[in-house]
């Protein structure tokens, strides 16, 4: 997707100009581009009236905010403590050695995200995974890589 | 439908919905909660609209289908209701649709093979359920039933007429009363008394005059635990009626719901909520002709454990890094924009319609002193019946664990049970007898906590489950006071040198002090409470740490670098599934014949574990 002055504009269109919505204006920034750009940072600051600094403080403690382009598809492996219990860190790792990629990594080809995330809300499945909007219950690396193919 | 202008409307909207009901049209009622939806609830519903489209049901009793929120038996899914026959069928899949349209709502007749079976009886209704049973529903009362998504059915339920009678029979002081005498403390998990707080907030308004907040939390961030979520998506309604009774207590007129960023769901039912309740004027100006005007908007949490601490969760409301400022002045005096601010659990809010209802007495009859009324809980991990549940307050841990989650599979008892996620503690089998209410939890070292209780089994390791939950910590500290950024970081050092066999018992007994110093010294409850866990596994399973450090085995069979894997021949029948998942390739055996895994080569990831079949694969 283009980030051109216009879709910030767009988004920023929303907001009061006070600082108190930094963060729900960063949230939308991040929802249209899927990360938060220099350039995007600087608009949503300015419009807000914060200095850049904090916007940059923000976005760096929030676990939210991506500051690089993300991949197509996220992948979420739950690690709640049911999740833990029933073997979530086996899944990471397994989806970790299948994609070539570290958590919290794009892959290469920018096709999968893969996340770990601190509960789903989704314990009486454990271990679940999220592969974008679908939930995969009592998932085992086997089921995962089934589920990677159809994509 | 028009906007409402007062009471007397309300009622007879209320009239005029129940009598377009007719009793007899038959409802399908599909769960889509959290659980459900994980194995494909909402195909099933749509197999029921095609079910029923390919029928040609008459129209005059065509059945409704009912997409609702969490019914609570999550290990039983998909979960579906049909009235007015009172069936309740589990484990329904899309091809299951089909028949039970045919047999049940066209001839009435129960669908035997879907019926909940527990030791060879099998139940019609839910009610009967050994797992209902036990249960006691107040804030759960239409989860699971009402369409959260329509207006019309939350008020079918009676939603809003706490509201009504409380904006037009009772006075602000007299529902702070009213609140205080119930009892009522704070379901987020630190049990505050929830009268007690909104008195010193309007105390402190009338000192102060000028606005004051009302929020509801629910930034559910303890791992394991999805009550907020549940009750958010299956009764947004209930939450908004409390929080607007609180407004009129508190003389608000601004709210704000909190909710964490993972619960996409939860912010899509709160704010259609909101949107009809403004529709029919239950928000916005002049409620219910009343004069009250409030509004509530919600904010999503951008992914920060520490902002479900109220100091903390105020400066995200306000924009800023989740830090939290030491107390006093507690919110209640100096909160968001420096106005006093009241902050509950969503929980906590859900509760007020019912007290309203029906009165302080009746509900300080429910639970036991000083933990009245009940408590929502997500009863998960090694358990039978794993779910989402409500029970009186001072219900003992095995009656929840053995009564209504039936106990651990294939094991006789459970070994652990963790309550209060990650400021709370695993409490051993041996206090199985603890009656689970604020005080009596707090006395064996763990907390209420917002609801998770996770059972643990002989398979699942206390040093790691200690490890488990002070990473996390050490992960979500916000890095403000030294205690909690480097202690946290120290223990886990400890910790990791544990789980690889290393240390001395010295140093159990050091980091044992560390821990101490950690509660004493850190700024807000989540360096305070951190060392829970840990203190809780060093008093009640120090043989295992010892076992680690001493021995250099883990016996739950968890950490990685004490274990090794090997394949029981007997049990193994050669279908080759571990063979071809291994990263190592290190296992070997033909097809029908048993298999070995070559030790020297193994690097323990387990997967061979998770994907056998017959359960072949064994740790030691």
């Amino acid at each position: 997707m283009s980030e051109s002055f216009g879709n910030i504009e767009a988004i920023l269109d929303r907001f009061p100009p006070q600082p108190e919505h930094l963060i729900s204006a960063l949230q939308d920034v991040q929802a249209k581009f899927n990360y938060i750009s220099p350039a995007a940072m600087r608009a949503v600051c300015d419009h807000l009236g914060v200095p850049i600094s904090r916007g940059w403080a923000v976005a760096t403690f929030y676990k939210s905010f991506s500051l690089v382009p993300r991949g197509v598809h996220d992948i979420r492996v739950c690690l709640g403590t049911a999740c833990h219990l029933k073997g979530g860190a086996r899944l990471v790792e397994g989806l970790e050695r299948e994609l070539d990629v570290p958590r919290e990594h794009t892959t290469k080809d920018m096709r999968f995200t893969l996340e770990t995330v601190r509960c789903l809300g989704t314990c009486a499945m454990a271990p679940v995974v999220m592969i974008d909007e679908e939930y995969l219950a009592e998932a085992n690396i086997r089921s995962l890589k089934r589920e990677l193919k159809k994509i | 439908m028009e906007r409402i202008s007062n009471v007397a409307e309300l009622e007879a909207l209320r009239e005029s919905l129940h009598a377009a009901h007719d009793p007899e049209r038959p409802v399908v009622r599909v769960c889509l909660g959290p659980g459900c939806l994980a194995l494909g609830a909402n195909k099933v519903s749509r197999a029921f609209q095609a079910a029923i489209k390919g029928k040609g049901i008459k129209a005059s009793v065509q059945p409704l289908i009912k997409e609702t929120g969490c019914h609570g038996f999550c290990s039983q899914g998909t979960l579906v209701n049909v009235d007015p026959f009172d069936l309740f069928y589990v484990q329904v899949k899309p091809e299951d649709a089909e028949e039970i349209v045919e047999n049940t709502l066209l001839k009435g007749q129960a669908v035997e093979r879907l019926l909940y079976g527990e030791n060879g009886t099998r139940y019609r209704s839910s009610s009967e359920v050994p797992f209902y049973q036990m249960q006691q529903k107040i804030v759960l009362r239409n989860a699971g039933v009402i369409d959260p998504l329509k207006i019309e059915d939350a008020l079918m339920a009676g939603a809003y007429a706490s509201l009504a009678k409380a904006l037009t029979t009772m006075t602000p002081e007299k529902i702070i009363d009213v609140i205080e005498a119930s009892g009522l403390r704070g379901r987020g998990g630190g049990g505050f008394a929830t009268g007690r707080k909104w008195r010193i907030a309007a105390a402190n308004v009338r000192k102060n005059p000028g606005s004051i907040y009302v929020v509801g939390n629910g930034d559910e961030g303890d791992p394991g635990a999805f009550m907020d979520r549940t009750l958010m998506e299956g009764d947004p309604h209930a939450v908004l009626e409390g929080m607007i009774i609180g407004a009129y207590a508190l003389g608000s007129d601004q709210g704000y719901i909190y909710v964490r960023m993972e619960y996409p769901l939860a912010i899509k039912h709160l704010s259609i909520a909101i949107m009809q309740a403004r529709a029919l004027g239950l928000l916005g100006q002049n409620i219910l002709g009343t004069g009250l005007n409030f509004d509530i908007q919600i904010n999503r949490g951008a992914g920060a454990f520490v902002c479900g601490e109220e100091t903390a969760l105020i400066a995200s409301l306000e924009g800023r890094v989740g830090e939290p400022i030491p107390r006093p002045p507690y919110p209640a005096e100096k909160g968001l924009r420096g106005r006093p601010t009241i902050i509950n659990n969503v929980e906590t809010w859900a509760n007020v319609p019912c007290i309203i209802e029906k009165g302080a007495e009746w509900y300080a009859g429910l639970g036991v002193p000083h933990s009245t009324g009940t408590k929502v809980f997500s009863l998960v991990g090694k358990v039978k019946n794993s779910g989402l549940i409500e029970v009186p307050m001072g219900i003992t841990l095995q009656q929840i664990v053995e009564g209504i989650g039936g106990g651990v599979p294939g094991q006789d008892r459970f070994k652990a049970v963790q309550t209060g996620g990650p400021s709370g503690g695993c409490i051993p089998y041996e206090l199985k007898d603890t009656p689970v209410d604020y005080d009596s939890l707090r006395k064996v070292g763990s907390i209420m906590g917002s609801g998770g209780m996770i059972v643990m089994d002989q398979r699942d390791c206390v040093v790691d489950v200690a490890r488990y939950f002070l990473g996390f910590l050490e992960e979500e500290s916000c890095g403000k006071c030294l205690p909690c950024r480097l202690g946290l970081k120290a223990m886990l050092e400890y910790l990791d040198h544990f789980a690889k066999g290393q240390g001395s018992p010295q140093d159990i007994d050091d980091f044992h002090s560390l821990a101490r110093a950690i509660m004493v010294g850190s700024l807000c409850a989540l360096g305070g409470t951190a060392p829970n866990p840990v203190l809780t596994t060093v008093k009640y399973f120090k043989d295992e740490y010892l076992s680690h450090v001493v021995e250099h085995k883990c016996p739950g069979g968890v950490c990685r670098d004490l274990i090794t894997y090997s394949i029981d021949p007997e049990i193994c029948n050669g279908c080759t599934v571990c063979v071809r998942i291994c990263p190592q390739e290190c296992i070997s055996g033909d097809k029908k014949k048993p298999h070995t895994i070559d030790i020297n080569a193994c690097i323990r990831c387990g997967q061979c574990m998770d994907v056998c079949p017959v359960d072949a694969v064994m740790v030691a």
